[in-house]
């Protein structure tokens, strides 16, 4: 059983602070989402437990299963357990999408998988989520349309199978046809083994396929409240009004 | 080539078979100011003894006429006059002159191979080597470059109507090796060439690959690679000099730097002539820097001297590895040393795919790859 902690988490961009004292726990077998306005630093969140040298740590802890992440280099982390889906990721020349899953999964895993296990995993891994059988052999991110980055960071994540996962706005810039796609790989990864999920998201669409047991709001870099499903309904309703006065 | 043929850029304003034509430079010539003189071991001002050891071997395939010959040989010379001091030193300095010629309409099955083996001793050594391709023709050919020496050479490439030209040249050379060398291709109507240059060994290269056209119609591609380790000087200056209408160019040469006073020169010129209409131009320079201390100066020229181009442009960048890409592999569990060489390898790579002797390719991805793990 797998646990994060994040602790009265703390987190300066160029001497201007971010977060303010974050406190969550998230355990294997949940869903938490945390929703909140833009600019409220959910996002900082995500990249600042990944360890995203952009980011200063200014106080707080970040552990996982015991372990502090804060004190890790930044693949050390995604070894430990954690997975970071972004929200944009970067297209890297001349890396081929297969060469780059082979050595992350090397990576991750301590060893080289079978190439055989291996093709056939990635196959059907792409099957799951209607990509390309060419697109193994295209350069990572380069010319991906929005749909299909967010399918591949989904793909790593399947492959990758990780303790805690957590998905930095997976939902944004995708169409209905695409929305579904990448939740049912959510979905399939939750059911795939005992790991927690960290949904991060603006809106509340993507509940509707991936159900959340835990809600939380987030605000001027902090949890300002939380609850179960039913809050997100409800910030269906109302929207981020109330949260952004408190926090402006 | 007479006066009124020159090339107009004032970089390369002077041609001629004449050593006195050409003054000993002293570095502060815009030709000369980024290369160090010192290290020249006296090509640059006839101090070089000679007595270097160089031994040039060809393997031709069948149907490919090699044959060494004397200055006094009407192909010598021909395609290129030299254009500056070391050029022109070498020019006036070599024994034997090798001819390679392919035969019109020939298609040659296997490349041509040509070994230049510095194999030490004092002094310098100075060659020339002329490859000829008939009309209509296709020939691929390798140069490479390997052992210790102190080098000075030009190579001419007469690239016939129709004919196509492909050409790999490596420079392997070992930690102090000198060398200076121009390479230039000449296309008549219709003809392609494509040069392929890998620059990975020697303390100091500086090598000068350059292009004309007597007719319209001539497609020249220029690439190149090179990876400079610490205290190595690699220069590469371009020439492509478009002086006849509707000929395309394109330059695309990139290097990685590592290390204290790892140093990369890259001169672009590209003189598109009034007569020139129609040309179709691109020229790119990219260097990554791997560390503190290497140095890369990269210098794109675009004269336009017509207003009826089909396309002209050029781009130069210099920079360091980018911390997005870092960010993302190490994200993936990726140790950094593993990560920086897979957007190394990535980056030089999309080139090296570019050459067409595959067993060149590999040897050249290896290259790289040890360059990485030192």
């Amino acid at each position: 059983m797998s646990t994060l902690e994040i602790r009265d988490l703390k987190v300066a961009v160029e001497d201007k602070e971010i977060l303010r004292g974050v406190n969550l726990t998230v355990k294997a077998g949940e869903t938490h989402a945390i929703m909140g306005p833009n600019g409220s630093g959910k996002s900082t969140l995500a990249y600042a437990i990944a360890g995203h040298p952009k980011y200063t740590i200014t106080g707080g802890q970040v552990l996982l299963d015991g372990v502090d992440l804060l004190e890790l280099s930044v693949d050390e982390r995604a070894r430990a357990g954690l997975f970071l889906a972004m929200q944009y990721p970067v297209e890297v020349p001349g890396v081929s999408v297969s060469n780059f899953l082979r050595s992350a999964v090397t990576s991750v895993r301590g060893e080289a998988p079978k190439l055989r296990q291996f093709a056939k995993d990635l196959k059907a891994g792409m099957d799951a989520l209607s990509i390309d059988a060419a697109f193994a052999q295209r350069n990572l991110n380069e010319g991906f349309s929005g749909g299909e980055k967010k399918r591949h960071e989904i793909l790593q994540l399947e492959l990758l199978k990780p303790k805690i996962a957590v998905l930095d706005e997976t939902d944004s810039g995708l169409d209905v046809d695409a929305l579904r796609v990448v939740s049912e790989g959510i979905n399939r990864f939750r059911a795939s083994a005992d790991t927690g999920v960290l949904l991060i998201t603006h809106y509340t669409r993507i509940l509707r396929y991936v159900k959340p047991d835990f809600v939380h709001v987030f605000a001027g870099g902090r949890i300002v409240e939380a609850g179960g499903p039913e809050l997100a309904e409800r910030l269906e309703a109302e929207g981020y009004e109330q949260y952004t006065k408190v926090s402006a | 080539m007479g006066l009124n043929e020159k090339p107009l850029s004032t970089l390369h304003e002077k041609a001629s078979y004449d050593l006195a034509d050409f003054e000993v430079p002293n570095g502060r010539e815009e030709a000369w100011r980024f290369t160090p003189l010192s290290r020249l071991k006296g090509l640059h001002n006839g101090k070089a003894a000679p007595g270097g050891q160089v031994a040039v071997h060809v393997r031709a395939p069948e149907g490919v006429q090699a044959e060494w010959v004397g200055r006094d040989d009407s192909r010598v010379g021909a395609a290129y006059v030299p254009a500056d001091r070391v050029s022109a030193q070498a020019y006036a300095s070599f024994d034997k002159a090798l001819v390679v010629s392919v035969p019109k309409e020939a298609e040659l099955s296997e490349a041509i191979w040509i070994d230049v083996k510095g194999n030490g001793g004092e002094g310098a050594a100075y060659g020339h080597v002329v490859v000829e391709v008939g009309p209509m023709a296709q020939a691929t050919l390798v140069i490479e470059h390997s052992g210790s020496a102190v080098y000075a050479d030009n190579v001419e490439f007469v690239v016939g109507e129709g004919a196509t030209l492909k050409v790999v040249s490596l420079q392997e050379w070992d930690d102090d090796a000198v060398h200076v060398s121009h390479h230039h291709a000449r296309l008549a109507k219709d003809a392609t060439f494509r040069g392929f240059v890998v620059t990975l060994g020697g303390d100091l290269v500086r090598l000068s690959p350059s292009v004309a056209y007597t007719a319209p119609g001539g497609d020249a591609d220029l690439s190149g690679v090179y990876f400079v380790d610490a205290g190595q000087h690699l220069e590469h200056r371009l020439l492509v000099d478009h002086s006849q209408p509707n000929c395309r160019s394109n330059v695309d040469y990139r290097g990685a730097l590592q290390g204290e006073a790892a140093h990369a020169v890259w001169i672009g010129d590209v003189v598109i002539r009034a007569e020139a209409e129609g040309t179709d131009t691109y020229e790119l320079n990219r260097n990554l820097i791997l560390t503190d201390g290497a140095r890369a100066d990269s210098v794109p020229n675009l004269e336009i001297l017509t207003g009826e181009v089909a396309g002209a442009g050029h781009a130069s960048a210099s920079g360091r590895l980018d911390d997005e890409h870092i960010f993302y592999l190490q994200a993936r569990g990726i140790p950094y040393e593993e990560a920086r060489r897979l957007v190394v390898r990535g980056f030089l790579g999309q080139l090296v795919e570019k050459i067409e002797v595959e067993e060149i390719r590999e040897r050249v991805l290896a290259a790289v790859e040890a360059e990485l793990s030192r």
